[in-house]
């Protein structure tokens, strides 16, 4: 699609699209290519001088033991995310799709943790969850757990789970609700006169028909777990105890600062993007995008 | 409605209300606990009803800081917070209107590749480039500054996307007549693109100030500066988790202040917050 009137204009188009391609390349593409390059080299203990090892880095990152294990965190951590944010997410989208009193006081009461910052939501939730003095921590002792995120890494993962949902739950709410109306009411209200209660209903038409939004979500939401949960992580665990909830991206930050080790941490950020890249594709290839060209 | 059914409606009104209250109960925990003094938290007494130490904990944070932030007042991290997502919001729709009228108004070659540069860049979140982006602006001389915290986040697709989808639902007829009357690109662009961009502009400019208020690992490498914290770092630099000396009241106060301007948006503006999240796709 193109627009038939246009301007003709030899120099005009390079000086409108120099500012955001001259950003574009000095912070996007110059930084990727130095990752990639990066990835190949090895560094002294000084960062005086390098040499090109080849795929050393990526060799060495596969024999450690720790990269597996933060593979396998991001997995869980994803995993139970994106299940219980999106289910619970369903769940109050198809309440809130009924025709209540307040129906849009509700959403708005729904929707605002999107605003939360990553990392305000990580230090809420260990507010509430802290060991000595959290409010909710004292119950569950009570119920004979011994409750601290600090030292056991389950129950951190699970307070890391709880914040992200928490805050995940809002975005994926409204693409829910945005979803189900746009459901055509006829295809319901013909399956109700065929004498189909509700919850065959949900499961037989209106759960198929929300498939796209379901997958696009899904999609999202592993993304945000990927890479806008860094702040949570940083302020809850550190990626603590004992390493136990670092993550992918975490690890490319904990190795390349805290460790030193650029051209580990380059490699990692290489396979990191090789899994958005991947990510996004998959995201276009089964939601159809209104991108044309 | 398809029938009605009194059960299934108070069903739903449980279920939304019990939604509210997880969504609303760690905020307002957090609040409590901004009208506390340090000792009642400490000793896990606070209960639910709020204190009386709000003036006191409000003046000290906005004001004061604590020793954690090396006397850095939240009031100034809050300015620089500020700073930064109008910074990233403004030149966001700054630089990606300019390019989405290039692409979707002239003919010129590499017209296509300029779209595929930029589009690319959806693919790239700061994340994972984050060292070499580092080394760049360090180099060129911008850590400790507004400008390095603004510039390298400023450039992403979603922005360009969204101008370019919306020029496009624009009838050519409109610029036909403009050209009729004798305007050139720069009057068509100021007088009539600008205009019916408005609504668009303004809902990319909600998402786009919670996302630049919200940064965190990019603030976090490239200030070294107290004077340059960002409300969301300095948060993180009061509590060390680990410690039962940290502060408590005065983090969940700084906590309640930096979720409020970013609410508040969301609450005010929910309409173009929605328009502006449902057409970026994030």
């Amino acid at each position: 699609m193109e627009k038939r009137a246009l301007f003709s204009s030899k120099t005009l188009p390079y000086m409108l699209l120099l500012p955001q391609m001259a950003i574009t390349l000095i912070f996007f593409y110059w930084p990727a290519s130095q990752a990639i390059w990066q990835s190949f080299l090895l560094e002294d203990a000084f960062g005086l001088s390098s040499e090109f090892v080849g795929f050393e880095n990526y060799r060495a990152l596969f024999g450690q033991p720790e990269y597996y294990r933060a593979m396998v965190t991001t997995g869980v951590f994803s995993a139970a995310v994106a299940f219980l944010s999106l289910s619970l997410a369903l769940l109050l989208a198809s309440q809130a799709d009924k025709q209540l009193r307040f129906g849009q006081g509700y959403k708005t009461l729904l929707i605002w943790p999107y605003a939360v910052a990553p990392a305000i939501a990580g230090v809420l939730w260990i507010f509430m969850f802290h060991p000595t003095l959290g409010m909710v921590s004292g119950p569950i002792r009570a119920m004979g757990v011994n409750w601290n995120p600090m030292l056991n890494a389950n129950h951190a993962m699970i307070l890391l789970v709880l914040s992200a949902t928490w805050k995940q739950v809002s975005y994926n709410f409204l693409f829910f609700l945005a979803g189900l109306q746009a459901i055509p009411k006829s295809v319901i209200e013909a399956a109700a006169i065929d004498g189909s209660g509700p919850m065959r209903r949900f499961w037989t038409i209106i759960f198929p028909l929300l498939s796209p939004t379901t997958f696009f979500l899904i999609v999202v939401t592993i993304v945000y777990v990927f890479f806008e949960t860094f702040g949570i992580i940083d302020a809850v665990t550190g990626g603590g105890p004992a390493g136990q909830t670092t993550t992918l991206v975490y690890k490319v930050y904990a190795d390349g600062r805290l460790g030193g080790d650029l051209g580990g941490s380059a490699a990692q950020s290489v396979i990191l993007m090789v899994i958005v890249i991947a990510l996004t594709a998959i995201q276009f290839r089964y939601v159809e995008r209104k991108v044309q060209y | 409605m398809v029938e009605n059914r009194p059960f299934g409606n108070f069903i739903a009104y449980l279920t939304l209300a019990l939604g509210v209250f997880i969504v609303a109960f760690p905020v307002y925990v957090a609040f409590v606990a901004s009208t506390y003094d340090s000792a009642t938290i400490s000793n896990g007494n606070m209960s639910l009803i709020p204190g009386d130490q709000a003036p006191v904990n409000y003046y000290r944070t906005l004001f004061e800081g604590t020793a954690r932030t090396s006397g850095q007042s939240v009031g100034g991290m809050m300015v620089n917070s500020f700073i930064m997502a109008m910074g990233i919001a403004l030149g966001k729709i700054l630089i990606s209107i300019l390019s989405a009228f290039a692409v979707v108004y002239f003919n010129f070659p590499f017209r296509k590749t300029a779209f595929w540069i930029i589009f690319i860049t959806l693919m790239l979140p700061v994340e994972v480039r984050i060292y070499p982006t580092y080394k760049i602006v360090a180099d060129l001389g911008m850590l400790d500054t507004y400008t390095g915290l603004i510039l390298p986040l400023i450039a992403s697709a979603t922005g360009t996307l969204l101008f370019r989808q919306f020029f496009m639902t624009i009838p050519d007829e409109l610029l036909e007549a403009s050209k009729i009357d004798g305007a050139g690109a720069f009057r068509f662009f100021k007088d009539t693109l600008v205009p019916l961009s408005v609504t668009t502009i303004a809902a990319l400019f909600v998402i786009q100030f919670i996302y630049g208020w919200n940064q965190y690992l990019w603030p976090l490498l490239i200030t070294t500066k107290s004077s340059m914290q960002t409300i969301v770092i300095g948060i993180k630099q009061m509590l060390t988790t680990q410690d039962v000396l940290t502060e408590w009241q005065i983090a969940m106060t700084t906590a309640v202040l930096a979720m409020l301007p970013p609410v508040l948006v969301v609450i005010f503006m929910q309409r173009l917050f929605v328009k502006g999240l449902v057409e970026t796709e994030k």
